[in-house]
């Protein structure tokens, strides 16, 4: 393969060049944030919708970009088709989550214009960490987001549950951050240097010193809390329920994405052997943790009653089924993971357009015994719920199942058969879960109706969704092609 | 060329849509969507009768082949029929009509959503048997777990949940192992492509899992003994219509992917396993049998009936010679025709009185003499008397395992006796005798509609018996091309032995 590629080091305005979406999006959201502050919490709609025109513009100027693999701002940031794909999924999956808050902010009478704003911060520390090519980027673009999350999560100040998921979601995050800042300093003590390139070249897989190895378990600690799994995964059922709804929907969206993505930079960069193999030193961890991710998700979102809570197990096991994809540690295993991150979001995008139209008189519900008779009250909203829950089991011909299907291919190909199969098994148990929420809908007698019919941005969302995992498989060949080129661009 | 297959297959899911954007009042919901069901079945069934009458008996090969490019990689879009896979695509869109009928008046609730369920159900049992991809296989044959669910689930009997959920893991965990080993064939063959994996050779040691795997999900599809656990339960709560397509076509995907797969691709493991497919379906013949004989519910009778009966498909299967293997495919198809009339019996029944229970019954024929006359005529089928379909299957096993195993030929030859006990005895109890109980006083006999399904059955019962030439002569080519293809493989691996001892 052919590509361009430059590094514009010790020039700052060509490095400037490479970071105009981020520009975009932090003027963009400062000049909002000034409207907001003059304007006050009747500006709300607007500041939204703003956020959401600097994210979809954002979006594009990342398409803009040239296509090939070029480093700026001291080799600290990196633009290759790997970060531009999983900059305009991230934008996207952020976008989407502005449009489905606003009817909700309303309702819950939590209108502030700082919402979208943080959202919108959030998503430049995302596009930081998919585009970081150091240690301090890395960590740089983590607490960005994550510190906009943090706030996020406590937004309605007025509920109990909300204020105790950000604040459990602060001391955890702030404890990973501890890890992964702890790793970073361990690699860099041990190596004399924070960047990927550089590291790459210096760490001899097979033969790392006890010092990288430990740095290198301590990194990956902390990305797998940033993706939650197991067994970092604690914090997320608490912080999927106690959230205000809109918000969890971005957190099983976008931060999953870029802490996925970036966590395969990590590992597919520096950690790669130099002819490209898997480096058993942290192929085991992965593989590890992929297993208990994919079991743990799978066992524990039996017993649960909430709704948000069992999409926080669901989003467990599926980042377990993504980290098989990274177990394998090749162009098809990363091209698997991208797929999947594709489809997941689709997926969970319109999960949470219908979470967030369970709405009755008195207010919100999460209860999945809310959902009972749903196939009578609202049929095609129950219809749509029942092909994103069927794809999200891994059934065929839904997009849930080329999802599975070439990761475990990618971990097949890499003769990893026992993960292969017991991923495989622990999905038998997960379908479990998912085909109960169709069973309440459509075998149970109706509950009382939703209060009023979707909202029309929530149905644009789920019908899109929807007919994206449902016609996956048949126009998925040019995607498949993109994502495989786009994985290659990582091991150039 | 005119591409018959895709027709064949979408044609359904095109009906589907259709009912999908009907809306309105609900009984003109309701009747609209059972009358684009009913024609849209019909004409699946008569292009599949167009596109028999083109198919060519004498090739051995793939007919009607289409492939496109689908997914990249030598995964391709690959449809094409051979002589064994032909039928089961006529039996399916044979019954489907049949199906739609016998529901026309039982199911009254939601019955848009029903319709879109067996015409996608179809679309997917269709492709199962035409696909000629693993993937776009395993696509077909996994994804008509979903509308099943839906059928047991929504319009099935007072135990349809635990029922439904039972046949759904159940089915699916067989069917990952299913996938694991696909997905390892695809890695080791670098393709897809299902005659190209028929001339690959795959090491001996590899074939023994890979025919492990695949006879995990066929197995629990069929379904052979122990995996039978789910069959009665399944068949007891789904509606009449699901329960005959149950019986009918879906067991049939674990006979045929055992013809396609397990015997073509591991010759070395196949002839390894035969003692011990032998060994379970003579246990599931004679075991099954006597379940059913203690079974006071007529559809479980039915079910362990059909448990039996598969017992002896698959022994004709594994025969590996021509008259067993054309034995099997024959028992498949005549089995499809009467399991789905004999559901469709009880089915009459039980939308009278409400129940299954055998006791509930008795004296019928003093009611009810056209049902008793066609009772008897498919209970006698079942048993396998001459002239009937259930007699060709029966023998012709028999014979192709005799010339094998003559023990294995004894006892399963006793299932033919037992299922004639358990048969007609259930017979009797439900017809015969004195008209005794009050509910039963007024019980009417069959509608003209229920007629009219039941003629169709009726015909090609007695056509398979008399003149089972019809199915042998389009089986013949491809089945003698599959076994000497198999024996030549053995053969070749026998070699390759002795020369490295």
């Amino acid at each position: 393969m052919d590509v361009a590629s430059g590094s514009a080091s010790g020039d700052l305005a060509a490095s400037l060049t490479l970071a105009y979406p981020e520009m975009l999006m932090a003027i963009g959201a400062m000049a909002l944030l000034m409207l907001g502050v003059f304007r006050g919490n009747s500006s709300t709609r607007l500041v939204a919708w703003g956020s959401v025109a600097i994210l979809l513009m954002a979006a594009i100027l990342v398409l803009a970009q040239p296509n090939g693999r070029f480093v700026g701002f001291g080799d600290g940031f990196v633009v290759d088709p790997f970060a531009k794909f999983g900059k305009v999924l991230v934008y996207l999956g952020s976008a989407v989550a502005v449009i489905m808050s606003l009817g909700f902010l309303r309702s819950q009478k939590i209108e502030r214009f700082e919402f979208p704003l943080l959202i919108l911060f959030a998503t430049l520390g995302m596009s930081m960490m998919v585009s970081a090519n150091d240690l301090i980027f890395l960590y740089m673009g983590i607490e960005l987001q994550s510190l906009a999350l943090y706030v996020l999560a406590a937004f309605n100040r007025n509920s109990l549950r909300s204020t105790e998921a950000g604040l459990k979601y602060f001391v955890l995050g702030a404890l990973s951050s501890g890890l992964l800042l702890y790793g970073c300093s361990l690699i860099y003590g041990f190596t004399g240097t924070t960047n990927f390139d550089v590291l790459r070249h210096v760490i001899v897989p097979g033969e790392m010193g006890l010092g990288v190895i430990f740095g290198l378990v301590f990194l990956c600690a902390g990305l797998a809390f940033k993706v939650s799994a197991v067994p970092f995964h604690m914090w997320t059922p608490d912080v999927y329920e106690g959230s205000p709804t809109p918000v969890t929907a971005l957190f099983s969206g976008a931060p999953k994405i870029a802490a996925m993505l970036l966590f395969v930079r990590v590992l597919m960069g520096p950690f790669l052997g130099q002819d490209g193999t898997v480096v058993p030193e942290w192929q085991q961890i992965i593989i590890v943790i992929s297993i208990l991710s994919m079991t743990v998700g799978a066992f524990a979102a039996i017993g649960q009653t909430n709704i948000k809570r069992l999409m926080a197990y669901s989003s467990i096991g599926h980042m377990g089924y993504i980290l098989v994809g990274v177990a394998a540690g090749t162009v098809g295993g990363v091209a698997s993971v991208l797929i999947y991150l594709m489809i997941y979001l689709a997926m969970t995008l319109g999960v949470f357009a219908c979470i967030l139209s369970m709405r009755r008189k008195e207010g919100m519900v999460e209860h999945i015994e809310e959902l009972a008779g749903l196939s009578r009250n609202q049929p095609l909203m129950a219809m749509a719920l029942l092909v994103l829950l069927f794809s999200l089991a891994g059934m065929p011909p839904l997009a849930g199942f080329a999802a599975k299907f070439f990761v475990f291919r990618a971990a097949i190909q890499a003769e990893l058969y026992g993960l292969a199969i017991i991923g495989l098994l622990a999905s038998v148990v997960g379908a479990y879960y998912y085909v109960r929420i169709v069973k309440i809908m459509y075998f149970d007698e109706p509950a009382e109706p939703f209060e009023q019919p979707m909202s029309k941005s929530m149905r644009m969302v789920l019908v899109t969704s929807t007919l994206f995992i449902l016609f996956y498989l048949v126009f998925a060949n040019p995607l498949l092609r993109m994502t495989e080129y786009v994985a290659k661009s990582l091991f150039l | 060329m005119f591409p018959w297959l895709s027709v064949i297959t979408f044609l359904p899911l095109v009906g589907a849509l259709f009912i999908a954007i009907i809306n309105g009042e609900k009984n003109i919901v309701n009747r609209n969507a059972r009358y684009v069901a009913l024609w849209t079945t019909l004409g699946t069934f008569l292009t599949s009768v167009f596109m028999l009458a083109s198919f060519d008996p004498s090739i051995a090969d793939f007919q009607f082949e289409e492939k496109r490019e689908w997914l990249g990689d030598n995964i391709t879009y690959h449809l094409g029929v051979d002589g064994i896979s032909v039928l089961f695509i006529i039996l399916t869109t044979f019954l489907m009509p049949i199906c739609v009928v016998a529901s026309w008046e039982s199911i009254t609730d939601r019955v848009k959503e029903y319709m879109i369920a067996f015409l996608l159900l179809e679309t997917l049992m269709i492709g199962v048997f035409c696909s000629l991809d693993l993937v776009l296989f395993y696509l077909f044959f996994e994804g008509g777990l979903i509308p099943m669910f839906l059928i047991i689930g929504m319009w099935g009997g007072p135990g349809r949940t635990y029922a439904s959920f039972k046949f759904f893991l159940y089915t699916l965990l067989g069917s990952v192992l299913m996938l694991v080993a696909l997905i390892t064939m695809y890695v080791i063959a670098g393709t897809t492509d299902i005659p190209t994996l028929m001339e690959y050779q795959f090491p001996a040691d590899l074939q023994t899992w890979l025919w492990l795997a695949f006879f995990a999900s066929f197995a629990v599809k069929l379904p052979m003994w122990p995996f039978h656990t789910w069959l009665p339960d399944a068949h007891v709560e789904a509606p009449t219509a699901g329960s005959v397509i149950l019986a009918a076509v879906l067991l049939k995907m674990g006979g045929y992917g055992f013809l396609r797969f397990s015997l073509p691709m591991f010759p070395v493991a196949s002839d390894f396993f035969t003692p011990f497919i032998f060994i379970i379906s003579v246990v599931a013949v004679i075991y099954a049998s006597l379940v059913a004989l203690m079974q006071e519910d007529l559809k479980k009778l039915i079910a362990y009936s059909s448990v039996a009966h598969m017992g002896f498909v698959t022994i004709g299967i594994f025969t590996l010679n021509v008259q067993g293997i054309q034995g099997g495919i024959f028992q498949m198809l005549s089995h499809g025709v009467i399991s789905a009339a004999l559901f469709l019996i009880v089915g009459v029944v039980y939308d009278r009185m409400h129940t299954r229970r055998i006791d509930a019954y008795g004296g019928l024929v003093n009611r009810m003499p056209i049902y008793a006359a066609i009772f008897m005529l498919f209970a006698l089928a079942n048993v396998g008397l001459p002239g009937t379909s259930g007699f060709i299957g029966e023998i012709a096993v028999l014979i192709g395992v005799y010339q094998v195993n003559t023990t294995i030929a004894l006892l399963a030859s006793t299932g033919v006796v037992l299922s004639a006990a358990y048969m007609l005895w259930a017979y009797r109890r439900v017809i015969f005798g004195d008209l005794e109980k009050e509910s039963l006083m007024s019980i009417s006999d069959l509608s003209r509609r229920e007629i009219g399904v039941f003629i169709p059955l009726i015909i090609a019962t007695l056509f398979l018996g008399f003149y089972p030439a019809a199915v042998f002569d389009i089986t013949n080519a491809s089945v003698e091309n599959l076994i000497g293809n198999f024996n030549a493989a053995l053969e070749a691996y026998q070699a390759l032995t002795v020369t490295n001892r």
